[in-house]
This record gives C-alpha cells, structure tokens and sequence, in this order.
C-alpha cells in the first residue's frame, strides 16, 4: 500500500547527527516509572538487591503481570521519590558483566499465543509494546486488530532507522514473527520509498509506503490512514529498535536491551550515533562532547522529548538525546522580538520573511517560548499541520471542558498526545496542547475504559 | 537595550516587593513585553515553538490598515474641501492636515478609551493586558463618520469592549466583532450623528448652519446641493427607492460617482471604509502574510455579488439596476469584507464553516443593504449576524464529521 500525508511540516533545526558510530558505557542505569503514562508501580525490590538483565524491578500494581526489568546486571542503587513517595526512578548501578536471568531457552514460534504473552511478561518485554487508543502499554488481554511499526521518524532532528537498523535483518525478522503470533490481523510496516534492506526484506508484514511530511512517521498518523480505530477497537505498536530486544530475546532466550541512539542539536559538539543500553545515564552519552552552558537536555525528540538533566536518564521510549539552547533571555521586539523582520526565524505561517526562502534552509531553534499564552484566537492553524480527519481545536475544547461524550465523537481514540506536537508547535497562542490531550486521554481511561 | 531592559527590572521588583502595588504588574507587564518578547521558556510537550505569537498577528492587521488609514485621512479632508468647492485652492498638505486633525483623535480616543478598559479588567482579574483590542481600536475609528463626537467614540468603545468583549471572557472568547458592536452601538442609540446626509463630510454641519445658509437660499439651491451634498453615494441610491430620487436615473449616479472614484475611494462615507483599493492592498498583505482566511475573504465578495446580480436581474429601480461589481465598490462592503469579516475569533473555525459564513455575510450584505426602507447600508448587520451564526455553522461542519466517523464504526 502506498500513501501520502498532505498535511504537515517538515521544521529543519540545526544540528543532525553525523552518520557514525561510537560506543558509550553507562556506569548508571535507571527504570523511570514517569515513561509510562498512567502507570503506578508496585516495588519488587529494595535498595541494595542484585539484579540480573531481565529480573523484574518494579511492576503494575493494578496488573501484576507486566514486569519492568533491569537492562542490566548489577546492584540496585536508590530509589528515587518525589511527592507523596511517588516513585520517580530506581537507579542501578552496572557491574558491567550483563549476567542474564534465563527463563530457559526455547523455541519460542511454537508457542501458543498465551504462552508467549505470559513469556514476554514475565522477562519484562511486555512495557515494549504499546497501544492506541489512550497511548499505554498494551493490556495482555486485549485482541489488537493490527500492530503498527513505524519504520522511519519524520521528527525534526530524529535518528534515521536505517541507519540504525543496518545489518540486524536477523534480529528484526525473528522479532516481528512473535510480533505476528500476537495478533490475528497484520502487522503494518510502514517505511519511506527507499528504505534500509531490513525493512524491505522484513517477512511477516504487511509493507507500507509514506510519504509526505512530519507527522507522516508518527503511528498515530498512520494508523489513522491505514486501519483507523473505533471505539472498541484497539491497535498495537512498537518501536523497530524494540522489535530487536524481542528478535534477540526469541533467539537467545534473554533480555538484551541494547539500542543506538542518537545525540543532536546544536548545543553539542558531538553530533553522531552511540550504542548504549536502554536506561543509560545521560551523562555517559554527553561526557565524550562539549555541551554549552545554558542549554537544555531532551531526552527523545524536540517535538515530544522529556526534560532531563546531566544526571538524569534515557527515557524507555527514547531513541535519541537533543541538546537545544535554551531561551531564557529577553529579546529586543525590533532585532529579534516579535516585531523583527526576522530572516533567520522559521514559521509555519507565513508572517515572517522565511517562508519565501527554500525549505531545505535550517535554522536554530532555541526553547523560548516566543510569546505569550493566550486564548484561541487565531482559527485554522492546526489543521494545516493535522493529518487526521478530526477537528484539532474542538477536540481540545472538549477536553478542557471535560466532555467525554464529545471527545468521543470528535475521535479522542485515535490520537495521542506526539500527534498534536505540530499543533503545539505552530500554536499563535501557545497553548500547551500535548499536556491537554494526555490529560483527556487520563480521562477516557479512567472513565470509559 | 540594555538600559531599557534595566528599567522594566527595576519596575518589576519593585511593584513585586510591595503586595499591595503587585496588582498592578499588568501595567508594566504590558509594555515590557511590547518592548521585549519574554524570556518566557518552554516547559513541557513542544520544547521549540513557531515564531509567531499574537502580538505580530495583531501588528500584521494594524500595518494591513494603515493604506486604509492614510487614505482615509486625504479623501477626509478632500470631502471637506469638495464640499466648500475649495478643492483648486487648497494644496495637497492642508488637504492631509485638515483630514489628520479630524481622523487622529479618533484614533486616539479610541485607544485610550478601550486600553482603558483592557488595563482595569486586566488589574481586576489578573491577568496580562491581552492583544485583541490593538486590532479593534484601530477599526473603530475607520468604521466611523469622520464628524462622530469624540465623548461618542469613548463610549461606543467601552461599551464594546466591556460588553462585546470582557463579560465573555477577554479576546478569543467574544461572539461579536468588537469593533462593530461599537459601531451598532452609535447606530442604535446616536443615529443622527451615524446617519443621514451631514455626518459624512466633515464639517458639512456647520457649513450647512453658516455659509451655505446664503447659498441653499439663492436663486439656484438644486446646483448646490447637486454639487455640495454631504450624502454618501448608497444615501443617493438609496433615494430611488423613495419618492423623489435625488438622481434621474442610474445613468446620472454612474456619472457623479464613476466606477474608478468608486474604486478608488474618493467618494464620501466613513473614514476608512471608502477606498476599495485600499481595502484590497490590506487584503493583499493579510493573504500574503497568511493572517486573514482567504476562504472568508473569497466567499464573502462571491455572496455579495451573488446577491447583488439577483437583484440587478430584479431590476425595476435606479438602485437595483447599478452594476453588481459599483455596488461591491460602494460603502463598507470591501473594508468589512477584509477586516471585519475576517476576524478569526468571531468567523465560523472550522474551514468548511469559513466558506458558508462568509458566503452568508456578503449575501445577507448586499441584502439589507438594497432591501430596507430605512437605512442604504447593511454590512455591519450582516457581518453581526454572521458572527452570530457561526458557531451554529461549526456545530453542523463538526457534526458531519462526527456522523462520518460513525458511519466508518457501522461498515466496519
């Protein structure tokens, strides 16, 4: 199947990643309870306990199968809480040997669709697979009509799958057969026309080709276009780099949470790739660059990313590290406020000179947030950037008025906070909207679900 | 900048030392960031941000206006002039001085009186001093009769800003355009300073009371008010639909107000409202920079035609008979096309929606316009009624769509 997403925008920002390599050894690792939305866990161990990769550290307290595993060996070092004891981070330090908890080693193909389900549970690979509608880690006992692997990322800045999946044909291929035992519809794979030969040798899929721009990467997007969900209904997916630690846990029988990442943006010297593991300290990734001061640290992409500091962690989804300046000054209105002509500023609309320039110009982006927040007023602006066949603004309106039937019929189901962040980002009034619809999205869970 | 910046620093800490100064940090607030974009940074969700934000949207519409603003400063002072027929004695500057002292303490009025407004409720309730009104303050005069009383601009002003604006919840939140529910307000409560054949030309009042007493009485007062009349040109139309048209036929109207005057604008009505050319240079630079819905602007003038070709088929009279594209050039119909209209919080948000609205707001235009005994002029109710409209026009764009998505549940 072919498509095209017409609606969109492609934000160059300065500082893509050099296409090398190099290794990066975390001494830290940590499992963040925060990189799962609605979840709270329930402890399985205390400071001080061994874990071996794969041993369960934590798991869901209102679903006591799904593990969340240590990547690595080692000793458990703090458990780090905030408010109300709520549990932000269980850090682990690496004793570098990467001893493996073995569950057995066994043919996993031939199993039964409830033994491998209890299988992938029980070593912590569960958290991998994720569901839409309301964006959580898939439930164990649902049926998913399909599952969706987006094999490119159409974010500003974002790594490039091809390049991080070269040569990890086997790996992929074994992953994604456990991926098609999990559902009895397809499992879509969606790549851009010239893709690494992983994708286009990838068996047990159905292929997909995208194109068009940013959100066209995004599962939600193309979900929406390709087998759009219901109410009722509900659709799998997974990142490529984690259908890996699946191939490789179906064909060695462990949990190896190796990824690359990449590091970019301008505020760091390095920009390449790094082989790390799932978890890694921040710190490991930056300690080789010369990172500005006043800069702010992202883990994932500048759409979607999480703060995070030199101390702090990868996050469980996040393929990649962006370092951006940070905003934090006042500007002239004239010379580069909000009244300045502007030739090096990039907008969506067209009220700055740059939209007559060639789209391939980049340009440097730092945090601030160029204006003020405001209430709606300008109309029309998120639905140049919205794919979906939904009404972004009135969406939103509903959930800041609580109105779960409305949501409902405006299609909350389909979209998931990452599918707003163009909206977010060409917003005149600087409305958090990410914030909303995860917020609304709480709510249907909580409500309807 | 670095001194400024010092200033609105100090201002700050101060004001914030004191609780009970704090209240009224808007007033500082609102100029340090005229002066400066914050250093406001991104916190959760999209860490990079678009850099446009509502202070350049709202400056794009004010810069849009100033063709409409400087023309209508001239042809001010021009209808004055014409009226004295002093047009051959005067030079182009005084012509430019007469209009600007008339037209500037609109302007001036009109902001004070709504920033007034804006600054109270935003120390009331809190909050920054928002953008919304930069852009109405500078409609209000525009939409005016150049003779308006100024205590009368004020009050309109407030009026529309407090209740068209404040009591739904500030900008964004309004159903009607701010800037013409000040102008219905004097409609309504001061129509003879809002219509009628003296308000349009300034001063035509008072020459009327003095010098051109003599004159109407003389041997020949058909020539004079032929060549000196203070109506607009719809007021002239308008007149064939009443006993004694003040023209013959629409051949006499075409030739005292020809197409090109028309379009040009050097025809009396309000200040900004009569030059078409204008109004189509600030429709160039709303769509160029992408601020003014095309889809709204397009439907609009394609309602209006529509409407004013039905009734030239109508025909019958001098009014119903003048070309549909010399109606369009008349009165307010391009300046509420690509001003009033245009304005994203009161047209209908949805872009299916846009196009009804605006369709509904020519059409219904050029209908009360033609086809009221009272009053030769209907874009402002129209563009209200519009306004009023468009939240049910979005209901039944959004609901098409929610019947869509269930229809797709059904085949399923």
């Amino acid at each position: 199947m072919k498509l095209t997403v017409k609606k969109g925008l492609d934000i160059n920002i300065k500082g893509a990643p050099e296409m090398v390599l190099s290794d990066a050894s975390s001494k830290e690792f940590a499992l963040k309870p925060s990189d799962f939305p609605n979840l709270v866990p329930k402890l399985l161990l205390k400071e001080g306990d061994t874990v071996k990769c794969g041993t369960p550290v934590f798991c869901d307290k209102y679903n006591d199968k799904i593990n969340f595993s240590s990547p690595v060996s080692g000793t458990i070092d703090k458990i780090v809480r905030g408010e109300k004891r709520r549990i932000l981070a269980v850090t682990i330090i690496s004793d570098d040997k990467f001893t493996q908890e073995n569950i057995g080693t066994k043919d996993y193909t031939k199993l039964d669709k409830e033994e491998l389900k209890s299988d992938l549970l029980k070593i912590g690979l569960w958290p991998l697979l994720r569901m839409r509608p309301i964006d959580i880690i898939a439930q164990p006992n649902d049926n998913p009509k399909s599952i969706f692997v987006s094999g490119f990322d159409s974010s500003p800045l974002s790594p490039d799958y091809d390049f991080l999946m070269k040569d990890k044909s086997a790996e992929f291929n074994a992953g994604l057969e456990l991926l098609s035992m999990l559902t009895d519809g397809k499992v879509h794979l969606q790549t851009r026309n010239k893709s690494n030969e992983v994708f286009t040798n990838a068996k047990n899929v159905q292929r997909n080709i995208v194109k068009g721009p940013h959100p066209a990467g995004n599962v939600g997007t193309q979900i929406h276009e390709i087998d759009p969900i219901n109410k009722g209904e509900v659709v799998w997916y997974i990142n490529p780099q984690d259908i890996l630690v699946m191939g490789r846990f179906s064909l060695t029988g462990v949990y190896d949470a190796r990824k690359t990442i990449a590091l970019v943006g301008e505020g760091t010297s390095e920009k390449k790739y790094f082989n790390t593991v799932s978890g890694c300290s921040i710190d490991s990734i930056l300690s080789s660059s010369k990172v500005e001061d006043n800069s702010r640290i992202l883990s994932g992409n500048p759409l979607t990313g999480e703060k995070v500091e030199k101390n702090g962690f990868l996050g469980f989804y996040h393929h990649q590290i962006s370092v951006l300046p940070e905003g934090n000054q006042h500007k002239f209105f004239l010379t580069e406020g909000w009244l300045s002509l502007g030739f090096n500023k990039f907008s969506a609309s067209k009220s700055y000179p740059t939209w007559l320039l060639p789209k391939s110009k980049s340009y440097n982006f730092d945090t601030n947030l160029n204006g003020e927040e405001r209430a709606f007023v300008v109309s029309g602006q998120y639905e140049k950037v919205f794919p979906f066949d939904i009404y972004p603004v009135q969406l939103i309106k509903s959930i800041v008025t609580n109105d779960i039937e409305k949501m409902e019929n405006l299609g909350i189901y389909e979209v998931a906070p990452e599918d707003f962040a163009l909206c977010e980002f060409v917003c005149t009034s600087k409305i958090n909207v990410q914030n909303i619809v995860r917020e609304g999205l709480d709510l249907v869970y909580k409500e309807c679900m | 900048m670095e001194f400024l910046r010092k200033i609105f620093d100090n201002a700050h800490e101060k004001l914030n030392s004191n609780e009970k100064t704090k209240k009224f940090f808007p007033l500082i607030d609102a100029f340090d960031t005229l002066m400066f974009t914050p250093n406001h940074v991104t916190n959760k969700g999209s860490h990079i941000r678009d850099a446009i934000d509502l202070k350049r949207t709202m400056m794009l519409v004010i810069i849009a206006l100033v063709p409409c603003l400087l023309f209508g400063i001239y042809n001010t002072g021009y209808q004055h002039f014409r009226v004295l027929d002093q047009l051959g004695d005067v030079s182009f500057w005084e012509i430019i001085l007469k209009g600007a002292l008339v037209v500037l303490p609109l302007v001036v009025v009109s902001y004070g009186a709504g920033l007034l407004v804006e600054f109270i409720f935003a120390i009331r309730n809190g909050h920054t001093v928002q953008e919304g009104f930069l852009v109405s303050g500078m409609l209000i005069p525009l939409c005016m009769p150049a003779d308006v009383p100024l205590w009368m601009v004020a009050i309109a002003t407030m009026f529309a800003v407090v209740i068209g604006k404040e009591v739904f919840g500030g900008t964004g939140m309004n159903i009607l355009n701010v800037a013409l529910t000040a102008r219905a307000f004097l409609f309504f409560a001061h129509p003879t300073k809002m219509s009628g054949n003296e308000v349009w030309v300034t001063g035509f009042s008072d020459l009327k009371g003095e010098k051109y007493a003599s004159l109407i009485n003389s041997a020949n007062p058909q020539g004079i008010v032929d060549g000196s009349s203070g109506a607009t040109a719809l007021g002239d139309l308008a007149s064939f639909m009443q006993d004694s048209p003040v023209l013959e036929n629409t051949k006499a109207f075409q030739a005292k107000y020809s197409l090109m005057d028309s379009f040009l604008g050097f025809i009396p009505g309000s200040v900004g409202e009569t030059s078409a050319l204008m109004c189509l240079i600030g429709a160039g630079i709303l769509l160029w920079t992408g601020i003014a819905s095309w889809r709204v602007i397009s439907s609009f003038f394609i309602g209006g035609f529509i409407m004013a070709t039905i009734l030239n088929l109508v025909g019958g009279n001098g009014y119903f008979e003048l070309p549909a594209i010399h109606q369009l050039m008349l009165g307010g119909f391009m300046f509420g096309m690509v001003f009033m209209a245009t304005d994203p919080v009161t047209a209908a948000h949805t872009n299916k929606g846009k196009f009804i609205y605006g369709f509904l707001g020519g059409f219904l235009g050029i209908l009360i316009r033609m086809v009221n005994p009272a009053y030769p002029e209907g874009i402002m109710l129209a563009i209200l009624i519009a306004n009023v409209f468009a939240p049910l026009i979005d209901h039944m764009v959004i609901q098409s769509n929610i019947n869509r998505r269930l229809k797709r549940l059904k085949t399923a």
